[in-house]
């Protein structure tokens, strides 16, 4: 996990994708939203995936690069079993955010973006959730942890096997 | 459900108001948890479910549970409002599931208030009409004055809440909900009574201009795009909130969806469009899920679709899910995103509303000027302009969020001081620390300090100051921030969200990183800082989008009024 040779597609998984790309269509306009459903289901787009959705849909490989390469929603490498995302929008980073995003940098040994070597978790810094009421804001697998304080952070990932 | 006309519309906005009223031979009483994301992060999810594990255990019928989206004092979440026949409603704060345990049976069962967990009398809808009675409304009994009733909290009596007519009191999933609130009446007379150039008149006579940063006034957009020839329009509405600290939109999404479908369809009938998008960033999932509930019900009822209500018009809408990229927030890369593509700007002229999405004319708008269209066309542009200030019209949302005690979003008249929502709303720097700065319009804004408090906000007055209304982040920083790590937090954002196609913001803001990275780390150079002022100004002169001639700005803004830390940093090589 993390290490974008080892993991494998199985067939299975192919088919859903073919399916996906089917559902939606050759149209570039619905090229964000399928390339949306594979992220969601496979959790990562490689370039193998992509050559294939040019090969069904027509659209260029250099296009579909262009956009999975723009977009911060997808990622081109598999993520861990659990996802950590810290948020440093303004108001997180006002009051502290950037300390939980430190500790969790030095514990784990991780820069925004990297998979820990066990496949355990995946950390990103995002910049907004929205839910700036609380901040410090840290989601992790789509739960998210209010008025985060950098002693509660192990508390909430022991949690998360 | 089944397609509605105007008839059935009134009679069910009837209905749902007969349903809502307590009695003891119905329902009794009526607890809502309040469930926007904040209610949900801080744990609203487990107050309802205890709240429905204790109305099953106790076997009784006569109390229902509502949800609403978010109730605007987020500090205080999770909320719940408790009504019971001929009593004041009270609202409960930081609620968890033991507390509602004691409420159910102290209160809701047994009577008594339990005071120690109550945050105040009343409903947050009734604000104006309680200020109106003096307290109370007319057959409530009250049970305690000692608790505040929410028309003397300055959070709640301080505001005028009209985008956020809805909010608390409504169950943004149920549309019926909506029309009770005379929801879809601005859009039936719109499609019933108006000709397009009426509709386009009003918004114009309103001085609404575009909540979402830039401005411009909203009737002039219209009118330019119902000027542009052709079949095939669009109308699009900006929910792509990306400015971090900023969740104005999000509420108003989670909490009243319907508020923009119908500002949209009334948008479409102005410019003569049939097709309409909204581009929600995929951070917002629940604001998604509502915002689709919404559209479907919508449909359902002959609200969208074809043949609105019978009144011939047409007018299709779709949800486009964005992929986190800021740029798509500025309307043009937001256009080039919907085609599918990466969101590069495009320089304008030509503007949208001549050529836009799919090379055909386009109107966007921002999510809070939408919720201001159905208001503006039922009550009137004169209603609209009550408020506000000569050139700024109407209310403006801010989420106001950092160092300060009462972090929500708030509905203000345009020319309320800082200091107003600073400090009577706000209710002051949190812990008791001194206050620096208030960092107002995100990434694109600037910082306002102490001396310029009394500043009434208008879109004119926080130009001179070197800031911007912006789409409403209002961040509040104590003594122990450094104002020029703010400038680099913002540089470092922009930087990173810059799209690469031009050359003045993609290579402007790294260069200018690199120098705030070198003053923060203590290898400053006295130079520095009027190398940064030089490339500011390059940047803000070439750049190609609003992205990157703003970026500039937080850099500038805390060279204008913290110059002194700079120099200190600089002079005495410390690092930060």
């Amino acid at each position: 996990m993390g290490d974008l040779n080892a993991v494998k597609i199985t067939q299975e998984q192919w088919e859903k994708i073919d399916a996906i790309i089917q559902k939606h269509g050759s149209s570039n306009g619905n090229i964000i939203p399928l390339l949306e459903e594979i992220q969601e289901y496979l959790g990562y787009i490689p370039v193998e995936v992509q050559e294939e959705i040019s090969k069904k849909t027509g659209i260029s490989k250099n296009h579909i690069y262009g956009i999975v390469s723009f977009y911060s929603y997808f990622t081109m490498v598999p993520r861990g079993r659990h996802r950590i995302q810290v948020c440093l929008g303004t108001a997180c980073y006002v009051r502290g955010g950037k300390l939980i995003a430190e500790k969790i940098e030095k514990e784990y040994g991780l820069k925004p973006g990297e998979c820990t070597k066990d496949g355990r978790f995946t950390y990103e810094t995002a910049r907004c959730f929205g839910a700036c009421g609380l901040a410090p804001v840290m989601v992790v697998d789509g739960d998210i942890y209010s008025k985060v304080e950098v002693p509660m952070v192990d508390e909430i990932l022991k949690k998360y096997k | 459900m089944s397609k509605k006309t105007i008839e059935d519309i009134e009679e069910i906005k009837k209905s749902t108001i007969a349903k809502k009223v307590l009695s003891k031979d119905g329902k009794r009483a009526r607890v809502t948890v309040h469930m926007g994301t904040c209610g949900i992060a801080s744990g609203a999810r487990d107050v309802y479910k205890a709240l429905k594990d204790e109305i099953k255990n106790a076997k009784i019928k006569d109390v229902e549970i509502e949800t609403t989206g978010c109730f605007g004092i987020c500090s205080k979440e999770p909320l719940i409002t408790v009504e019971v026949e001929n009593q004041e409603p009270i609202v409960y704060e930081h609620m968890n599931a033991e507390k509602m345990k004691e409420v159910f049976e102290k209160h809701i069962l047994g009577g008594h208030i339990v005071k120690e967990y109550a945050f105040a009398r009343g409903k947050e809808c009734q604000v104006k009409e309680r200020i109106k009675n003096n307290g109370a409304l007319p057959g409530e009994v009250v049970l305690d004055k000692t608790i505040h009733g929410i028309e003397e909290i300055p959070f709640f009596k301080l505001q005028e809440e009209r985008v956020m007519r809805n909010r608390g009191c409504i169950d943004p999933n149920k549309i019926d909900d909506y029309i009770a609130n005379d929801g879809y009446k601005g859009m039936i007379k719109a499609l019933t009574e108006m000709s397009s150039e009426e509709i386009i008149n009003e918004v114009l006579n309103s001085g609404l201009r575009g909540r979402g940063g830039a401005g411009f006034p909203t009737g002039l957009k219209w009118k330019f795009t119902a000027k542009s020839s052709g079949d095939i329009k669009y109308v699009l509405c900006n929910a792509d909130e990306g400015d971090p600290g900023a969740y104005m939109d999000r509420s108003v999404l989670e909490s009243d969806p319907h508020s923009i479908i119908e500002g949209m369809v009334i948008a479409a009938k102005a410019v003569g469009a049939h097709q309409g998008y909204i581009y929600c960033r995929a951070e917002y999932p629940l604001a998604i899920e509502t915002l689709n509930k919404a559209i479907m019900q919508a449909k359902a009822y002959g609200l969208l679709g074809e043949d609105i209500l019978g009144t011939g018009f047409d007018f299709n809408l779709e949800i486009y899910q964005g992929a986190g990229a800021f740029v798509c927030g500025e309307e043009t890369a937001l256009m080039r995103s919907i085609e599918g593509n990466r969101g590069n700007p495009r320089p304008r002229p030509p503007f949208p509303a001549e050529k836009g999405l799919w090379e055909k004319p386009t109107l966007l708008n921002n999510v809070e000027t939408y919720a201001n269209i159905g208001q503006i066309i039922l009550k009137g542009s004169k209603w609209f302009s009550e408020v506000g200030t000569e050139k700024s019209k109407g209310t403006k949302v801010f989420s106001i969020t950092g160092d300060i005690n009462n972090v929500g979003c708030v509905e203000v008249p345009i020319g309320t001081s800082l200091k107003t929502i600073v400090y009577d709303i706000g209710g002051g720097v949190k812990d008791g620390k001194k206050f620096k700065a208030v960092q107002l319009g995100g990434p694109s804004g600037g910082c306002i300090p102490l001396e310029h408090l009394d500043t009434p906000i208008d879109y004119e007055s926080l130009k001179d100051l070197g800031a911007i209304m912006g789409s409403g982040g209002l961040i509040v920083i104590n003594e122990d921030k450094s104002a020029v790590e703010i400038a680099k937090y913002f540089m470092e954002f922009c930087n990173g969200e810059s799209c690469g196609k031009c050359t003045p913001c993609r290579e402007g803001t790294k260069q200018m990183l690199i120098i705030l990275n070198r003053i923060c780390s203590g290898q400053g150079k006295e130079a520095d800082l009027e190398k940064l002022q030089d490339l500011a100004n390059v940047i803000q002169k070439t750049a190609l989008c609003a992205l990157g001639q703003t970026a500039p700005n937080p850099v500038l803004s805390t060279i204008r009024y913290f110059r002194n830390e700079y120099e200190e940093v600089l002079n005495h090589n410390k690092d930060i």
